[in-house]
């Protein structure tokens, strides 16, 4: 076996066990914190694959902006030190490995029927080839995802923000 | 594998090294500004004080509180030093002296920037306190509201360079001839250093540490070994980014009008000089500025530097078409 196989599936195992650790432990801030390091391990896989771009946004979005948000949403709310047996879910145990296992098995057979072994970038950087066909060929979608964004963030003002708060501040 | 060691051991070093060079700087500015005569005259004119300050948190106690969480307590110095050292790997010190001249450079350093943010928010949590929880809120909301126009301001220098890689953007300003900040970038240059400043958590927006309120923030149960890995790191941060501004902003290892062959050798010692120069700056603003009020530094972030960082993107990018 070549060393990088090796590397793989090192960082693969690691990532199983991290991700496992997400959904196990019963403290709030240690998930959030394994799901740092299971972000960190796939960005690493990323690496592994040569697309770096892909890598460093999985870093920088995912775990420079949205963990460190979990973080402050979960710190600034409900995060008692120690153990908190609500996090423990026993009834929905067996439901959540059937959809996970059904989502592995579909994303597998997708991804190995859709393109069957087939080399998408053959030449050129990968960054540079990206954003190309995100403003060509994918120029819809990629807009399409900014409005779902615009709606949500919209939405979560007017969720967050009712009348009172607004009068409050009026006030203040 | 002897060479990744190689590299790796001279990325500790210059790490260590420009941490301490910004500590003596910035404790001399103080004692200059402000007439204290310990790091004026004690041991070799006060140069060997950074030495002494190490000596004493090594050989402190490292306390843990009985309360507080210990895998994340202790740990949480750990992801903080590694995102300020990591930084180092892409800046160059001249053409050929960078550790890893990446493709996707100025990305990568502001991908790993913000990876500090989870060290200081976990530090603050665990800590069991609630002036390190206060601190560590503070801080998280800084964090986020500043690295957007630290972004943003860079987008600018990417758009007029058409490159990512950090040699590839000096290359660029060798070619034009003079820097960025005087060839259409000094918004964003002084966009990137006030958002800078901000993630440095330095005065004016050290209201995350804010020893007269908050005794010193997520530092607060901190001692010993670990208080001296944030303390470090502090310095640490101030000088890459320092570092980056100059190369991103003020023509990085090249001054305009010096012979291009010989790069190589004042290459390096241009760069630090530069760095040196932001870093004064930022310790006279240190020891003369009053402390921000919170309301007033979200402000700051998401009303006037976010939007002027906007601006900037779309007159760079009209500039680049047009001409």
């Amino acid at each position: 076996m070549e060393i990088f196989e090796i590397v793989t599936y090192f960082v693969l195992l690691l990532l199983v066990s991290t991700a496992v650790r997400v959904v196990t432990t019963s403290n709030v801030i240690h998930a959030a914190i394994s799901l740092v390091f299971t972000l960190a391990l796939t960005s690493v896989l990323f690496l592994l694959l040569s697309t770096e771009f892909v890598a460093l946004v999985l870093v920088l979005v995912y775990i420079g902006a949205v963990i460190v948000l979990f973080l402050f949403g979960i710190m600034i709310t409900r995060a008692p030190l120690g153990k908190n047996a609500e996090l423990d879910n026993d009834k929905n145990k067996k439901l959540g490995a059937a959809i996970a296992g059904s989502i592995f098995f579909l994303f597998s057979y997708i991804l190995v029927n859709g393109f069957e072994g087939e080399v998408v970038i053959t030449s050129g950087s990968s960054t540079e080839l990206l954003g190309e066909i995100l403003l060509s060929r994918f120029v819809f979608p990629f807009e399409l995802v900014s409005f779902v964004l615009l709606a949500a963030l919209i939405g979560g003002i007017t969720l967050a923000r009712k009348d009172e708060a607004l009068i409050d501040e009026d006030q203040v | 594998m002897t060479d990744v060691l190689i590299k790796v051991g001279f990325l500790a070093i210059a790490a260590l090294n420009g941490a301490v060079i910004f500590t003596i700087m910035d404790v001399k500015g103080a004692s200059w500004m402000q007439r204290r005569p310990g790091p004026l005259h004690v041991g070799l004119r006060g140069f060997i004080f950074p030495l002494a300050e190490i000596l004493k948190f090594v050989q402190k106690e490292d306390i843990i509180p009985t309360e507080v969480d210990r895998p994340v307590f202790k740990w949480a110095p750990a992801y903080v030093m590694v995102s300020c050292v990591a930084l180092f790997a892409v800046v160059p010190l001249s053409p050929t002296l960078v550790v890893a001249d990446l493709e996707l450079g100025v990305f990568f350093a502001l991908a790993i920037s913000s990876l500090g943010t989870i060290g200081v928010l976990t530090a603050g949590w665990s800590s069991a306190n609630k002036y390190s929880l206060m601190g560590g809120l503070r801080a998280a909301g800084q964090l986020i509201a500043y690295e957007l126009p630290l972004i943003l301001a860079v987008v600018g220098v990417v758009i007029q360079a058409e490159t990512m890689s950090l040699v590839g953007i000096v290359e660029k300003q060798i070619e034009w001839g003079v820097p960025f900040v005087v060839g259409g970038q000094i918004v964003g240059f002084l966009i990137f250093m006030v958002a800078a400043t901000a993630e440095m958590m330095r005065v004016p927006f050290d209201m995350p540490i804010g020893e007269s309120e908050l005794t010193m923030g997520f530092m607060t149960e901190y001692s010993g070994i670990r208080f001296l890995i944030f303390y470090i790191s502090e310095y640490m941060n101030m000088f890459i980014l320092c570092a980056i501004a100059s190369t991103l902003f003020l023509g990085g290892y090249h001054v305009p009008l010096l012979p291009t062959e010989w790069v190589n050798f004042y290459g390096p010692v241009v760069l630090i000089t530069k760095t040196a120069i932001l870093g004064f700056i930022l310790v006279a603003v240190r020891w003369s500025q009053p402390r921000f009020r919170e309301d007033q530094l979200q402000n700051l972030a998401w009303k006037i530097l976010i939007p002027a960082s906007l601006i900037n993107i779309l007159v760079t990018a009209i500039m680049k078409v047009g001409f």
